[in-house]
């Protein structure tokens, strides 16, 4: 299951968030904001990191199935 | 460059073949046998559809999903994925054994990892948000076993699409296929339906957005009533080749039970076309639902609680034909009520069928309809 652990932000931060969440953002608290800011941060780093899957031998097989197939 | 793996790195279990040698002198009580709809999650597994995922899941996996919709590893997923077996094995950690089909053929090799308990309650109101086994989801949970059978596979068996063969693409084949055509973009339609005219502008409307759509029907057991599998293919076939830019639309199946689980599919749907590459799909009104167990546009709602999907949701409301607007429209562009929709229930439309009639064009695409009226039983039984 899910472990939990705390990270320290600037109090004063932590006081807009509040103020923030309280405006209907439909977060429980300032956690959960900062985890779902978090989660889209760190996705959109990985992704720049992701290197094609297939090999230039699979290329040239795949391509020709492909062809074969009438999808090319 | 198409859209990352779901994890980051697509899965790829190597595939061997029933007769090879790493597969034989397996005794029996290394053995397992298990459905054909396991087997298909199997190969799903193998190719990367369901990637990251290299087998069936654990314990920690299992409850993670349950509570919080993620991967021990945090990432997002929504309905678990289990080898649900028989409590008389007398496996152990580390073991090597053969999962094999009901005529014995072998399907996987799989390191054994565990067994674990489920709850049938928890799964199905955590899962499918009810218990009501008239549900069909339900209903199988509560048909099958309560014993989780968690481990990684090591070979899987290539296998056997049959007539379905050449329409059958893996996600590395259609990443190659979209690179070669040069999409960046492409928006990805699950269905399994034949398509009416409201698909058709849901899906064309979906690429004015993108580079290109990839529609991708599902085939495997549905519930009955449903069309059947040979019906769905053919029916696409015969709009594609009229009413479709080979250009900027493909088509290929994907080999699937549909779990009926409504926002949570949908959430497995995205994950599965992620994985094919897509950067888009396409979320409808109600989507993967049955019945009235899910509001008509909870499958759009859930995408909220995923901000590192990895893949954009594309939500359209219902499209119909408007009498009074004399021509298709949706909920958010036409002010008038129902009474003027052009719209047939399920129950009406096999009706008509059985009867040999066809529904109007502006409902259904006439060459759609005729390549229903071929089969003298095109719905599931």
């Amino acid at each position: 299951m899910t472990k939990y652990t705390s990270v320290s932000i600037p109090l004063t931060l932590h006081k807009r968030l509040e103020k923030l969440i309280a405006k209907k953002t439909g977060f429980k608290s300032v956690s959960d904001y900062v985890t779902y800011v978090l989660r889209e941060v760190v996705a959109m780093h990985e992704l720049k990191e992701v290197p094609e899957p297939f090999t230039s031998t699979d290329l040239e097989e795949i391509k020709k199935r492909l062809q074969a197939l009438g999808y090319l | 460059m198409t859209n990352a793996p779901h994890g980051g790195k697509l899965v790829q279990i190597k595939q061997t073949y029933k007769d090879s040698p790493s597969l034989a002198g397996f005794k029996e009580n290394q053995k397992l046998a298990v459905s054909r709809e396991t087997a298909t999650v199997v190969a799903n597994i193998a190719n990367g559809i369901f990637s990251p995922l290299e087998g069936f899941m654990g314990e920690n996996d299992y409850l993670n999903v349950l509570e919080h919709m993620r991967l021990e590893s945090d990432l997002p997923w929504t309905i678990p994925i289990l080898l649900l077996g028989p409590h008389n094995h007398h496996f152990s950690s580390g073991d090597e054994i053969l999962l094999v089909d009901g005529a014995k053929h072998p399907v996987a090799l799989m390191e054994y990892e565990g067994n674990f308990e489920i709850s049938r309650q928890e799964y199905a109101s955590k899962v499918f948000g009810t218990e009501d086994k008239a549900h069909p989801g339900v209903a199988k949970i509560f048909e099958g076993n309560e014993c989780a059978i968690a481990g990684k596979l090591k070979a899987a068996v290539k296998p056997d699409h049959g007539d379905y063969a050449d329409y059958t693409l893996t996600p590395k084949e259609t990443r190659i296929l979209f690179s070669e055509k040069g999409w960046n973009n492409v928006v990805a339609f699950q269905t399994r339906n034949a398509p009416h005219i409201n698909h058709e502008y849901l899906q064309k409307s979906a690429l004015a957005l993108v580079d290109g759509l990839f529609i991708n029907p599902v085939l495997g057991k549905k519930k009955a009533g449903d069309f059947k599998d040979e019906v769905i293919l053919s029916t696409y076939k015969a709009i594609l080749a009229n009413y479709y830019p080979r250009s900027s639309v493909v088509m290929s199946v994907l080999h699937y039970e549909m779990q009926y689980a409504g926002p949570k599919e949908a959430i497995v749907h995205a994950i599965m076309r992620k994985n094919f590459g897509c950067t888009h799909i396409i979320i409808g009104r109600d989507h993967a639902g049955v019945g009235n167990y899910y509001g008509p546009y909870a499958a759009q709602e859930i995408f909220k609680e995923f901000p590192d999907l990895g893949i954009t949701p594309l939500f359209f409301k219902e499209f119909y034909y408007c009498k009074r607007c004399a021509g298709i429209a949706s909920e958010k562009t036409c002010p008038h009520g129902e009474e003027d929709r052009l719209s047939f229930s399920g129950t009406k439309l096999r009706k008509m069928f059985s009867e040999g009639q066809v529904p109007p064009k502006e409902f259904m695409r006439p060459e759609v309809a005729q390549a229903i009226l071929k089969f003298e039983h095109p719905f599931v039984e």
